[in-house]
């Protein structure tokens, strides 16, 4: 049955049905309504609802839950995602599996609370101390948090890692019809390791301080071999019109929505732009944008930041093609028009430089 | 088609559930519907509104920043929102409280006085409702019979026993626009 529902309410709805039965968070806009929704939705389906006292908090019964072998979540913006990240770097070294999302709003510091794309350095390089990365799911619509939710939670059991999401204000607040129909309950996975009392067994622990600098590398090479498979097998992404293309937009979650709208435009006056949208962006969809290189030398990043998205869409080419790059940072969200005159503009001029491929 | 509605007023007139009835409404019809409440530094009396994007087609944005129609359910979000209005939009006001002398020359308006007529009606909690189905018979953003039809769902269970006063209310709107 289809519902109209603001995205942070269903991302809670979501993440009941993908089996999360731990939800701890501390308010802020403009994710709230997720706090909010999973206060009244989690008593009724048998799980925990904790508003904690901070976000550090939060995040540390995320992974005391999840050392217990629950299904975990907790949800925050801005500078309360900052708070989380020594907990995430934790949760990492510690090898435990729990999600975490941030509805991005337009920082730095306290910031404006409109929907922003300012996180992507945070969410993609680790964010907290250490050599880590965590996988970074990025969703477009309210229904395609019926997608993402579960495949977060699925991802971070399989890899016993945390997964970030990362939508933004926008999503967040917004209403959209959606339907829980597709939504399949991740599988359990086996989590003998998981700190549930030693009864009938041998007493076993999870750690991360390790003072032998030879152990510890060898736990650092560890989590990179994790690293690289998830690189290897992870990678998701939409591909909008490429197969004619002569310019391809590269943009994630609210802002591919823009540049659909802008393509559509441009595609009414024969301009041929399609469109990749990582959905992952940690593993970013580094191959996919080496295959397009090969006849497609135009790459137009969109992004509501001043660009951060774009490092990664110029390490994947490998100084193949030309990197065109609109932002917006601070929260103003431009209109599909704005971005299909900008993106017009770059065409011709594109054009104007002739065939790119002649040396 | 894409039309984008920006409903506004104070706090407690209703402008949001004005908004989210509108969009229900639309999706129950099976059009594509985005809603877009303002959120975050909001108060009770202070001001409100929301935009509502409904259409043929997949809605890339759900911002309405010059949008096709503005409904102005008090004098400040009257000033605030005509001049984001497209050349030839449609602005509703309540004209109970909107004083549309000021209004721009190159738009069309339908002044309703939602106050007094809810208040014929027995209720001025329904004011919102009346501006909707004006504003429906006027926009053709949805179908006005469609969303009789569906009003008990629209509504929800908790309201179920408003449903005939809210039909009445969507009823005098648009009778008042047929005029």
């Amino acid at each position: 049955m289809r519902q109209l529902m603001s995205g942070n309410a269903a991302l809670g709805e979501a993440a009941v049905l993908s089996g999360c039965t731990h939800y701890f968070g501390y308010p802020i806009t403009p994710q709230n309504e997720i706090t909010e929704y999973m206060a009244r939705r989690m008593p009724g389906a048998g799980g925990v609802f904790i508003q904690s006292e901070s976000e550090i908090a939060a995040i540390n019964m995320v992974l005391g839950a999840s050392a217990a072998g629950a299904r975990t979540m907790t949800s925050s913006s801005g500078p309360g995602m900052s708070l989380k990240q020594e907990g995430i770097s934790y949760l990492v070294a510690d090898e435990l599996p729990a999600v975490i999302v941030n509805m991005v709003r337009g920082g730095p510091g306290m910031g404006s609370i409109a929907g922003a794309q300012s996180d992507y350095f945070q969410a993609t390089r680790g964010g907290g101390h250490g050599d880590y990365r965590t996988v970074v799911l990025a969703p477009a619509s309210v229904q395609e948090l019926t997608e993402v939710v579960p495949m977060a939670f699925d991802l971070a059991d399989k890899y016993r890692s945390p997964v970030i999401i990362l939508g933004d204000g926008i999503l967040g607040q917004m209403m959209e019809p959606v339907d829980f129909d597709g939504l399949v309950r991740p599988p359990d996975y086996d989590k003998s390791w998981a700190l549930t009392g030693a009864k009938g067994r041998p007493a076993q622990s999870i750690y991360s301080l390790i003072f032998d600098v030879k152990l510890q590398e060898e736990k650092n090479w560890k989590l990179q071999r994790k690293f690289r498979l998830i690189e290897q097998d992870e990678v998701r992404y939409e591909t909008y019109l490429v197969d004619d293309a002569e310019m391809i937009v590269v943009a994630y979650g609210i802002g591919a929505r823009i540049a659909r709208g802008a393509i559509k435009r441009l595609r009414d006056e024969g301009k041929k732009v399609g469109m990749i949208r990582p959905i992952t962006l940690w593993p970013f969809p580094m191959k996919a944008l080496r295959e397009l290189a090969k006849s497609v030398t135009d790459f137009f990043v969109f992004e509501l930041s001043a660009g951060q998205m774009v490092e990664d869409v110029r390490l994947a080419l490998e100084g193949e093609g030309h990197i065109h790059f609109y932002g917006r940072p601070g929260g103003v969200v431009p209109m599909p028009v704005e971005l299909y005159r900008i993106i017009s503009r770059h065409y011709y001029q594109a054009h104007a430089d002739g065939d790119r491929k002649q040396p | 088609m894409l039309t984008k509605a920006i409903i506004s007023g104070s706090g407690g007139q209703g402008v949001l559930s004005m908004g989210s009835t509108l969009a229900t409404a639309a999706m129950l019809e099976g059009r594509y519907v985005t809603y877009l409440p303002s959120y975050g530094v909001e108060v009770r009396g202070g001001t409100a509104n929301c935009a509502v994007a409904v259409s043929d087609e997949e809605i890339a944005s759900p911002v309405a920043s010059s949008p096709e129609v503005v409904i102005a359910m008090n004098q400040p979000s009257f000033v605030r929102f005509q001049g984001a209005l497209q050349s030839g939009g449609l602005l509703c006001a309540n004209s109970s409280l909107v004083h549309t002398e000021t209004a721009r020359s190159d738009i069309e308006i339908l002044a309703v006085p939602t106050s007094e007529l809810a208040e014929q009606l027995g209720s001025i909690k329904v004011a919102n409702m009346i501006m909707l189905g004006a504003l429906v018979r006027a926009s053709s953003m949805i179908s006005y019979d469609a969303m009789v039809e569906n009003l008990a769902e629209i509504l929800g269970k908790g309201r179920a026993k408003l449903l005939d006063l809210n039909k009445r209310a969507l009823a005098v709107g648009h009778d008042y626009t047929k005029d």
